[in-house]
């Protein structure tokens, strides 16, 4: 067990384990909290997670863990990893099932205080164009071919097909689409379970929100990304649904015997992984990377369906009803990146889970609209309460591998969140409170009541306070789709 | 139509059973039998009875299924894997488990019907901390479910 007494204070948001408190670790655990975030953390398993994922083979630099983490499997939520290649290691638990399950965000011209009273509507008509639930089927379903199609090209198989605008591919991380992806590297299994699923929301914690910019903090950099105070904004929230999480199981299955052939010895088997110049580590990568553009593509579909929805309820009553998109961006995801270490710069994998990439002004891959700004970094908070768009800084490129929190971060199991929270009590509340709520169930509303996760202005004040991201604006709930 | 939601027998059998453990994130169970059959057939009750998983009993259906795994830990992840896969793609859930054993090599006759209702999706079982332990009242292990 860690506690307060291991950890060696920074600065007021930042923390650190050494590498000497357990024998294992290779390099230290930096935490980026504030004292009262730390004291929430100790009550979970969330730093004993990052001291394992310390001790995987090949890593530079310092595990880092965001100020929204809490226990995952394995890897903590809000955990951030970068091994040197060639022969440092990937992990595909150090990534998560959910494969680039990330957040999009689109912005309109349309003003809330003129269309508040048809939020109820909107929130209908969202459900009804982006389907959603347990194990979800779309309208399209792929065939074999058209499957290989999205793995390869990502967003811009939706593109080809009408589903997207080539600003939509601008304002998305590596344009929608990794290179590298070799469908021959995914299984049957996955491919069965990828075929009727793109363009649904699945359940969970997943999300279709409509915002309105309550305020905003940076005015140039609200203007690159067309964000303006009072106007409606939409946020989606999903992955690459059964075709990920079959990917990163096979996967993990698969490596519990490449840990052995490679003689690396683990503290938990969930944090199984192979080296990336090993057959296991590029055949992972390879797969990895169709479900990561499967769900470039998924969220792509969503938002066109979203944007139906918007057709429906405001054309010919609102003048610019059209939803442009801001960015779109992973925080399940292992990425090659160039990074500088103690110096040197160095080709590393950067592992994110539940940790959103924040590459600041001037980095490669930014679209010129925003490389004076930095890259758009969404944050979004629990149901009915904030979200926040942010940028990343230079701060992020030197001290966090370019990345910054994903989210609130919950702090209260779902099965305690059940006993102390009614669905349809949240529900009442939240529509008392000007927000329109559709879901799926109304225990999976429960579990994803406010009460269940950390207060996301703390987070969002922790990583401004360690200045590896900067408030743009924030945002305020007004219709929510639960998956 | 009529439906039943699979519970907790814990109180019926006390030799076996499965409770629900505290998980910030994710959903975790303990789950105990006197073998490792027992274990097994446990585990799946216990993942249907989180998902709130409910079966139209109109007409049964069989499946067998044939695993070959290196350890017990293993078996649990492939055989619980197996079982998910069932709901996903034929909406199918088993109430009845014949299960044979051979070192780690399982064959099974599986009995059960449609699914009528699920709550809850499970995305994957995983290896955390994942470890059969023998106790002096058999077998324990505790198994994450990633959510």
């Amino acid at each position: 067990m860690v506690s307060i007494q291991d950890l060696v204070r920074i600065s007021e948001f930042e923390w650190e384990i050494p590498r000497t408190f357990r024998k294992d670790m290779r390099v230290p655990v930096r935490i980026f909290a504030t004292r009262r975030l730390l004291e929430k953390v100790m009550q979970d398993k969330s730093l004993e997670q990052a001291v394992n994922a310390a001790t995987l083979p090949g890593l530079v630099g310092h595990v880092l863990v965001m100020p929204d983490m809490h226990q995952g499997y394995g890897f903590p939520i809000g955990g951030v990893a970068a091994t040197r290649l060639p022969e440092g290691v990937i992990s595909p638990g150090a990534i998560g099932y959910d494969i680039n399950c990330g957040v999009r965000l689109l912005a309109s011209q349309i003003d809330y205080d003129e269309v508040k009273h048809q939020m109820g509507d909107l929130a209908t008509v969202l459900d009804h164009y982006c389907p959603s639930g347990v194990g979800g089927k779309g309208e399209i379903r792929l065939s074999p071919v058209e499957l290989e199609q999205v793995c390869r090209e990502g967003s811009r198989w939706a593109l080809k097909r009408g589903y997207a605008t080539e600003m939509d591919l601008r304002h998305t991380e590596e344009s929608g689409r990794l290179d590298g992806a070799d469908p021959g590297k995914v299984s049957p299994r996955a491919r069965e379970r990828g075929q009727p699923q793109l363009g649904t929301l699945g359940a969970g914690n997943h999300f279709i929100e409509v915002d309105l910019v309550e305020q905003v903090f940076d005015p140039q950099a609200a203007q690159a990304m067309g964000l303006q105070e009072g106007k409606l904004v939409l946020q989606i929230h999903c992955g690459s649904r059964g075709f990920g999480h079959q990917i990163c199981t096979d996967y993990v299955q698969e490596f519990q015997a490449a840990v052995k052939r490679y003689g690396i010895h683990l503290p938990d088997r969930e944090l199984v992984c192979a080296p990336l110049n090993s057959p296991e580590g590029q055949s992972y990568l390879a797969a990895m990377r169709c479900a990561a553009n499967y769900a470039f593509a998924n969220r792509q579909l969503l938002a066109h369906n979203a944007r139906k929805a918007f057709e429906q309820v405001f054309a010919g009553k609102q003048k610019n009803w059209q939803l442009e998109q801001v960015y779109d961006i992973a925080h399940n995801m292992g990425k090659i990146e160039t990074h500088l270490v103690n110096g040197e710069e160095m080709k590393v994998c950067v592992h994110r889970k539940g940790a959103t990439r924040a590459f600041g002004p001037g980095s490669p891959g930014l679209p010129e609209e925003y490389q004076k700004i930095g890259q758009p970094v969404l944050v979004p908070g629990s149901m009915g309460t904030a979200s926040w768009v942010l940028v990343g800084t230079q701060a992020s490129m030197e001290r966090s591998f370019g990345s910054s929190c994903h989210g609130a971060g919950r702090v209260m199991s779902r099965e305690k969140a059940k006993k102390q929270v009614r669905g349809d009590k949240l529900r009442q509340d939240l529509e008392a409170a000007g927000i329109a709520v559709r879901a799926g169930s109304m225990g999976g509303l429960a579990e994803e009541a406010p009460q269940a996760y950390k207060d996301v202005d703390e987070v969002v004040e922790t990583v401004i306070g360690a200045q590896i991201a900067r408030k743009v604006a924030r945002l305020r709930p007004v219709a929510v789709v639960k998956g | 139509m009529e439906s039943s939601r699979l519970i907790i027998h814990t109180m019926i059998v006390p030799a076996y059973g499965y409770r629900e453990i505290e998980h910030t994130a994710d959903w975790e169970l303990e789950v105990w039998a006197p073998d490792l059959i027992g274990l097994l057939e446990q585990a799946a009750r216990g993942m249907y009875a989180l998902s709130g998983l409910c079966l139209e009993r109109l007409q049964s259906q069989q499946r067998v299924l044939k695993l070959n795994a290196e350890d017990a830990e293993s078996l649990l992840v492939v055989f619980l894997g197996e079982i998910l896969h069932f709901i996903e793609l034929d909406n199918l859930a088993f109430d009845e488990f014949q299960i044979e054993l051979d070192g780690y090599k399982l064959h099974a006759r599986l009995t059960g019907s449609q699914v009528q209702n699920i709550d809850k999706e499970i995305k994957a079982v995983t290896y955390h901390n994942l470890l059969v332990r023998q106790t002096g009242h058999g077998l324990h292990v505790n198994i994450v479910f990633d959510v």
